[in-house]
């Protein structure tokens, strides 16, 4: 008869059975945990280190915020090319040969940089602001040349910019266009905190999707300059971290470790992957591994490793003990 | 009412004397009853014997993560129901929050404890392999749901977490479907749909092994008659 066929009662024929209380053992865990729980809450707390907003960016750091706004306007940023789900582009593209899963899936959260997160919040910011609306229209007026003339000027004239003790950014002057009275009022904007309103205008009243804020801080060095003294970006093991000195998501631990080493975090690659697919190849190991220990009971070789390496004589060893006593007084070979 | 006094039989009812005896019921709900009654009867939900050799350390693991996952759903509430911002603003939310923290920190070792003990002990042995299997899900949709509770605590930790992480979701094209910058689609996941499936995974889970019972010892073979 199969093992796995036999009822209960005959499954435990021979063995010892021993009076076990199971609401008590449960009870006593539920108690124990929470007292451990109440002891690290009241002495270690939880981290919370206050989120940034596009106006506690543009305060603190003007010129990044600028650089960024210019770039979203140009849509050289990285969100502008970005690529599925976000659009056409193709900057953050990845595949693994003909597996391009990210390109297949096409545009479901559709960014337009320049329109999102420059021109419309600027639109609406327009009323009773002549010199604003002015620009706006000249610079929609003008030719895709004339545009990326004024941009690249501009940005050129960031480089040199200095902050006033005001927080006011002074460019060196030169041909910006309308380029410099835009950029002008989006640092306005932002230090007023509309902008960060601004962004998650919608045709409905409710708001709690926060994609647009967060991919156009994702564009600017701000967050990231943050998150390095955080020690939080992905050569410090990255997502499974967290600020101040807290565990973070420690289960993330295999995920992160392949985006330490070589194929995953080389240039020149292996097998196709390389830093051009990271994401892909770690998603696709880690996929591998879990059906791997999902089927653990199925695979010859891996399902025998707990018998090859005795650990399980360390966790039933007073059971063993007693069929090595039971053996020598039956007179048998203990197993 | 006397011995010889019946009660008046309802019409289009059969008198009780002809009422099928309960083995012999017929019907959806009886075969369903009777698989239950078979397979987990009450003596084995709540057992008051078990086997000698579950008295090592390694079955202490299942039981305190399921007290720790007990606390983190116990607080888990305490967090929805006074609202997103609540713990931001307030020392009595903060201390939630901390005790939810620390509860899925716990969670997560005693979980990956319980994970090795019964990988060593090979826990799916004698037709428990289905046992083993829903443990792994619940260890998979547990990450899940920490995940989304990390974007969704509206501080630098779950921006940053997020606007990492969405490089590996887009990447495997679920980028639309799975949207780590979208609070309120983390949110409903975090509060509702991932903590269901966890638990009822987990009752599953504890339904396996009080129905099967506990593996035996590995080179312990079953006696059993032929």
């Amino acid at each position: 008869m199969k093992t796995s066929k036999v009822d209960k009662k005959t499954y435990y024929r021979g063995v010892a059975m021993v009076p076990y209380d199971l609401l008590k053992e449960v009870t006593i865990a539920m108690i124990a945990v929470l007292g451990f729980v109440l002891l690290l809450s009241a002495v270690l707390s939880s981290p919370d280190v206050p989120s940034v907003t596009l106006q506690s960016w543009s305060k603190a750091d003007p010129v990044d915020f600028l650089t960024t706004a210019t770039g979203e306007l140009g849509g050289s940023t990285l969100v502008a090319t970005y690529g599925p789900p976000y659009n056409s582009g193709s900057a953050a593209v990845q595949s693994w040969g003909p597996l391009a899963p990210q390109s297949w899936a096409g545009v479901h959260v559709p960014v337009n940089a320049p329109n999102d997160f420059v021109l419309e919040p600027l639109t609406q910011a327009t009323v009773g602001d002549t010199g604003l609306a002015s620009a706006l229209s000249t610079y929609r007026a003008a030719s895709g040349d004339q545009q990326q003339k004024w941009l690249t000027n501009y940005t050129t004239g960031l480089g040199n910019a200095t902050v006033a003790t005001d927080g006011t950014v002074n460019v060196p002057s030169g041909d910006y266009g309308p380029v410099s009275v835009l950029m002008d009022r989006m640092l306005t904007l932002a230090r007023s905190g509309g902008l960060d309103a601004l962004l998650l205008t919608s045709n409905h009243f409710y708001q709690t999707d926060f994609t647009r804020p967060l991919l156009f801080l994702d564009d600017g060095g701000y967050i990231a300059d943050l998150a390095t003294q955080q020690k939080l970006i992905g050569s410090d093991w990255g997502v499974m971290n967290e600020t101040g000195r807290y565990p973070g998501q420690a289960w993330l631990w295999l995920y992160t470790m392949w985006y330490q080493i070589p194929p995953f975090n080389s240039d020149t690659g292996f097998l196709g992957i390389s830093t051009a697919n990271t994401d892909l190849a770690v998603v696709g190991v880690m996929l591998l591994l879990t059906a791997l220990l999902l089927l653990v009971p199925f695979i010859p070789g891996l399902r025998d490793i707990p018998r090859w390496i005795p650990i399980h004589r360390l966790i039933w060893r007073r059971h063993y003990a007693d069929m090595r006593r039971q053996a020598a007084a039956d007179g048998r070979a203990a197993p | 009412m006397t011995t010889d006094e019946r009660p008046p039989e309802v019409a289009g009812q059969a008198p009780l004397e002809a009422l099928p005896i309960e083995e012999d019921e017929t019907g959806w709900t009886a075969s369903v009853r009777r698989r239950v009654e078979k397979t987990l009867p009450i003596t084995e939900l709540l057992p008051t014997k078990q086997p000698a050799y579950v008295g090592s350390w390694v079955y202490v693991f299942g039981v305190v993560t399921i007290a720790a996952l007990f606390w983190v759903v116990l607080s888990g509430v305490v967090l929805a129901f006074f609202g997103s911002a609540w713990w931001h603003v307030s020392s009595v939310g903060h201390f939630f929050n901390s005790i939810h923290f620390w509860s899925v920190q716990m969670f997560f070792i005693f979980m990956v404890l319980h994970l090795w003990g019964q990988f060593w002990g090979a826990g799916w042995r004698d037709g428990r392999a289905k046992t083993w299997m829903v443990g792994v899900v619940i260890f998979a949709i547990s990450i899940g749901t920490a995940f989304t509770g990390y974007v969704i605590q509206q501080n630098f930790d779950s921006q940053w977490i997020a606007i990492n992480a969405k490089d590996a979701i887009n990447s495997t094209g679920f980028g639309g479907l799975f949207n780590a910058l979208n609070f309120g689609q983390m949110y409903g996941l975090h509060v509702m749909l991932f903590p269901i499936g966890v638990t009822l995974l987990v009752v599953l889970h504890i339904i396996q092994v009080r129905a099967k019972g506990v593996v035996r010892p590995i080179d312990d073979p079953l006696r059993v008659a032929p």
